[in-house]
């Protein structure tokens, strides 16, 4: 599988869906 | 009106817009960019004088960041860095802001100096130092979004989490 830090658009697309992972995660197990 | 935090608050915006705003430029501009320029011989205008001036402020501007953020965090450092209640939001933009600084100055600029022959390497050390590099910094890029999304918040963020 490449590398999704190889692209722009691999990054971004990495970036938001670990966003929403650590909103999920504040909002149901820390807070 | 408490002065501490309002300028911290201020300085952190600044140094962060300054910070981050040259990491965009790195992986929207830059880095392509010398793709291009190496296809006709004109790559080393940028290594030579573009890259180190941004370099210069580009890790500096961490610095400034990460500290204007722990002095605006104050007495809710230890809070904020335990994900303690309440803290959880900015705690994480906090770990995620500190992981960044540490991409900067342990993995970014050490393998930059290399690359840019600020210190000797040889061809193949080079060749490990752009990967390196190039991954430390798309980390980071990765990395801004969340963080973003968590400081944008500051010590609240009441619309995201209800607070």
């Amino acid at each position: 599988m490449k590398n999704p830090l190889d692209s722009i658009w691999g990054t971004i697309i990495s970036g938001l869906v670990l966003t929403a992972i650590l909103y999920y995660v504040v909002k149901s197990v820390l807070m | 009106m408490e002065l501490v935090p309002v300028l911290a608050r201020w300085l952190h915006f600044l140094a962060g817009i300054m910070w981050i705003g040259l990491l965009y430029y790195f992986n929207f501009v830059q880095v392509p960019a010398l793709k291009a320029a190496a296809a006709d011989g004109t790559a080393p205008g940028i290594t030579k004088h573009v890259a180190p001036r941004a370099l210069l402020y580009f890790r500096w501007s961490a610095v400034v960041t990460w500290l204007a953020g722990a002095a605006l965090l104050g007495s809710n450092f230890g809070s904020a860095f335990m994900l303690a209640k309440g803290y959880a939001g900015i705690g994480i933009g906090a770990w995620l802001g500190t992981i960044m600084l540490f991409n900067v100055w342990a993995l970014i600029w050490p393998n930059q100096q290399k690359i840019l022959g600020l210190k000797p390497a040889t061809d193949e050390e080079k060749n490990k130092a752009r990967r390196v590099a190039l991954l430390a910094s798309r980390t980071n890029m990765m990395l801004s979004i969340p963080m973003l999304f968590f400081m944008a918040g500051g010590l609240t963020h009441k619309a995201a989490f209800g607070l």
